[in-house]
């Protein structure tokens, strides 16, 4: 129930315009204050807990962490607003860098071969969008289907074994390694993609569109909304996103393994959800989303300074998960 | 003992957070006796069934069967003390069968571990016989609403209950299928059953019931017989002030038609109609009556493009019109509005600004494709006040709104852009008085500026009071048409189930039927 329930920031966006409503309480209603609240509150824990947490290198290495997922999880929460939902986000970055990867040593240069690495995502999503929206199955088996064949095309292109890139020149490698003024080039990117998609999502008419028919398909047909073409197009941005994610780690690492982003795609749902995205859609904020991925990175982050050991994290992940989930439909069923 | 009441409620108090839902009322039901209770939306009929069917517990007060004080903790606690609920929402499994649905109560409890299909659909099939012959091992979903209704019915009389409490059960049968739930309603009376029936159709109240119950806002206004009152009474009973006029006025009978502002011809679909015929004047109001499943919806969303149609043309305000898709169809100034409300009408989650912009998102968008959410605000809010929207702000979700309230924000929708034509599909299903009189009076104020419309209805009262002339649909197609003289609830009834007319021969009448 508090999946779908109503108050979300859409709503505190649009009662911005209202009258009546004192900023504090619309603040207060807003889920994502509660994220900032918890995450504040973990690191005022960490930092007494462990010397190395307030520390510049520990933030940027924390932000790197979660810089490039966080453009997928864009992706992923339009989809969910939408009523969608996909599985293949992690084969997808994975094809994306192989791909590309695979381009450059045949002698392409690095940026045609990362551009056609983005375009074969966007046609995967259009792919899986041809099969939602003429086909008519839904996303979830659709989307299934296309990790596992997206997988199998990783490990055939590459024949299982990475593809070693350290010829990859400085400069494009400088993507996911260099930095500007001492800020990663891949945070400053992270921001952007954020920033731009955020504010479309609370105030272009196009996105607006993707509410409607997440919030009630039949009634958004009712308003004359094109929903399939709404459907179709955010799924293509979703692999798209998928794409670029995967072109960054390519710059990153210097390699391409086909193995890569294996399981990504449950870190992603997880964070949109705990951001307030609802998985039977007409609800969630990017803002929400990436406090959702932050807080599971500071979650990672404390454990490895904390020196638990690695084989917890899941465990502590997935109980985070049901704890966000569960204290929001607490807190909205008591408001109703 | 015979002489005390089946069911006494004292004194019963009910708040939800902040909402006082109930304070103090009181009921009481009499062996045998069909009582009606009224009352607007929200006036707190649903939630003193809720607390009888043991779905809510009450704050204060007591509840009495057969003169003892009771505690219903649970729906399955009301049913061990004989009371069955037939909710207004229709709550079945749409994936199991008619026979596992109408037996669900019953297979609950079963100690058995395997099924008994065999006595199942046995007594399913006594159940369901006695209302409709609907096949009892077809899938629910297949079936239609008013079909699924009747299973709804069907399902609580095989509870042997001494008090069934029935929901607006009519609300989407047909006149034919509702006559033969009142007949089975006076059977379940003779048989010393007490029925408490929810309505907002006084037609139905006043031929059936045996008192009548108001409630207001929440409180216990009184207790009539209905042999004592009449249906003018009851409803300013539940609107607690005057209402003068049921319908506003029509056009004069002199008045001289207005340009054609829709017209149809030879419109099909090559399933559900064919070749409808269909001339809206400006300033009229047109009715299309017809049985449920007759194909009124189905020929709206056609001519706006909703639906495919294969065949026929539509001209509005003269023009010819190429209509693709319902986008074209609202460019053009022809909008729809649905009669499934929650299905299809509005985004519940969304604020009532969102929901009043969903229809024309163009007109709000500025340069660069944002919206601009003060036009968009300030359409909301004139809209919203012009149609009387009661509402705490335009920013609240649409599901904080009772049911009329809903339906005029679907309303406002439609308004907000500036239509030449609405095609209305049930405007006023299950909303109550009040509000009903609002949007009807909206609707001729409307046609009063030259704003085409036609209404579509299954209440033959509304048909009736509200329309200068109905189109009476039957089969998929036009069967009649009946112009300001000719409105009479007979004369509808037999074009829309194919009887001849009285007045050409009489026992042809009794032949089809």
């Amino acid at each position: 129930m508090s999946l779908e329930s109503g108050e979300t920031v859409m709503h505190a966006e649009i009662r911005a315009t209202g009258a009546g409503r004192s900023s504090f309480a619309r603040l207060a209603s807003m889920r994502e204050a509660g994220l900032i609240v918890i995450i504040l509150a973990l690191c005022i824990a960490m930092s007494f807990a462990s010397p190395h947490f307030l520390t510049w290198g520990n933030f940027r290495a924390m932000l790197m962490s979660f810089s490039i997922e966080g453009i997928v999880v864009v992706g992923m929460t339009i989809l969910l607003i939408v009523g969608g939902i996909d599985l293949s986000v992690g084969s997808v970055v994975c094809f994306s860098m192989v791909v590309s990867g695979a381009l450059f040593l045949m002698g392409l240069d690095p940026w045609t071969a990362s551009l056609i690495g983005i375009a074969v995502s966007a046609l995967i999503g259009a792919v899986m969008g041809f099969f939602v929206t003429v086909v008519g199955l839904n996303h979830f088996i659709t989307s299934l289907a296309a990790m596992v064949i997206v997988r199998g095309l990783c490990l055939v292109i590459t024949k299982g074994t990475p593809l070693s890139l350290f010829t990859l020149p400085p400069e494009f490698k400088a993507i996911g390694q260099g930095s500007f003024q001492g800020v990663p080039y891949v945070i400053i990117i992270f921001v952007v993609v954020v920033a731009i998609f955020d504010f479309l999502l609370r105030r272009a008419t196009a996105f607006r569109k993707v509410f409607y028919t997440g919030s009630n398909e039949k009634a958004a047909q009712f308003s004359g909304i094109k929903t399939n073409q709404v459907k179709f197009w955010v799924t293509v941005l979703c692999a798209t996103l998928s794409g670029v994610a995967g072109v960054i780690y390519m710059a990153r690492f210097g390699a391409a393994t086909p193995t890569f982003g294996a399981g990504m795609e449950l870190n992603i749902i997880a964070a949109a959800v705990i951001g307030g995205a609802s998985l039977k859609g007409g609800s969630g904020t990017i803002f929400g989303a990436i406090l959702g991925i932050a807080l599971l990175s500071v979650v990672t982050s404390s454990l490895i300074l904390l020196d638990i050991s690695v084989y917890w994290q899941d465990m502590i992940k997935g109980c985070i998960l049901l704890a966000a989930v569960s204290a929001d439909h607490f807190l909205h069923r008591q408001k109703s | 003992m015979t002489d005390a009441p089946v069911l006494q409620i004292r004194n019963l108090s009910k708040a939800f957070g902040p909402v006082q839902a109930l304070s103090g009322v009181a009921f009481e039901l009499r062996r045998g006796e069909v009582h009606a209770l009224c009352g607007e939306n929200g006036a707190g009929k649903s939630t003193l069934m809720n607390m009888i069917g043991g779905v809510l517990q009450a704050d204060e007060g007591e509840i009495l069967i057969d003169g003892k004080p009771v505690t219903i903790a649970s729906p399955a606690a009301a049913q061990k003390l004989g009371i069955a609920l037939v909710h207004q929402e229709i709550a079945l499994c749409q994936d199991a069968t008619v026979a596992e649905n109408i037996c669900m109560a019953a297979i609950n409890t079963r100690r058995a571990p395997l099924m008994n299909y065999a006595e199942v659909y046995a007594q399913a099939e006594k159940a369901m016989n006695q209302l409709a012959p609907i096949p009892v091992r077809s899938k629910v979903a297949d079936l239609s609403i008013s079909s699924q209704q009747l299973v709804e019915i069907a399902k609580a009389l095989t509870l042997d209950c001494k008090v069934l409490i029935l929901d607006e059960p009519t609300a989407a049968l047909t006149e034919t299928e509702a006559q033969r739930l009142f007949s089975i309603v006076r059977g379940l009376k003779a048989r010393g059953i007490s029925v408490i029936y929810i309505s907002h159709r006084m037609a139905e109240i006043f031929s059936l019931c045996d008192r009548v119950t108001v409630f207001r806002d929440g409180r216990y206004v009184a207790t009539e017989a209905i042999a004592a009152t009449s249906p003018d009474d009851v409803v300013r009973k539940m609107v607690g002030r005057e209402i003068t006029q049921l319908y506003p006025d029509k056009l004069p009978a002199d008045a001289v038609p207005g340009r054609s502002l829709l017209s149809v011809s030879g419109l099909s679909d090559g399933s559900r109609f064919v070749d409808v015929d269909l001339d809206l004047k400006a300033g009229e109001i047109l009715g299309i009556g017809g049985l449920i499943g007759a194909g009124r919806s189905e020929i709206a969303q056609t001519i706006c493009g909703l639906r495919q149609a294969s065949a026929g043309s539509v001209a509005l305000d003269g023009k010819p019109l190429a209509i693709r898709s319902y986008a074209d169809a609202v460019r053009a100034g022809l909008v729809y509005l649905s009669e499934d409300r929650k299905g299809s009408g509005v985004f519940l989650d969304l604020s009532i600004a969102a929901n009043v912009s969903a229809l024309d998102l163009g007109k709000l968008t500025g340069r660069l494709g944002l919206l601009d959410r003060r036009a968009e605000a300030n359409q909301a809010t004139h809209l919203a006040k012009r149609l009387g929207v009661r509402m705490a702000g335009i920013d609240v979700a649409v599901s904080t709104l009772s049911g009329g309230n809903q339906q005029k924000v679907a309303i406002a929708k439609q308004l907000s852009v500036s239509p030449k034509v609405i095609i209305m599909d049930e405007p006023t299903r299950g909303i109550d008085v009040g509000a009903k009189v609002e949007i009807h009076r909206l609707l001729r104020d409307l046609a009063n500026q030259g704003v085409g419309i036609v209404v579509i209805s299954s209440e033959l009262p509304e048909l009736i009071g509200l329309c200068d002339r109905v189109l009476v649909v039957r089969e998929g197609a036009i069967a009649g048409e009946l112009g300001a003289g000719e409105l009479d609830e007979e004369t509808i009834i037999m074009l829309a189930s194919g009887v001849k007319p009285a007045q050409t021969s009489q026992g042809q009448a009794h032949n089809v039927a």
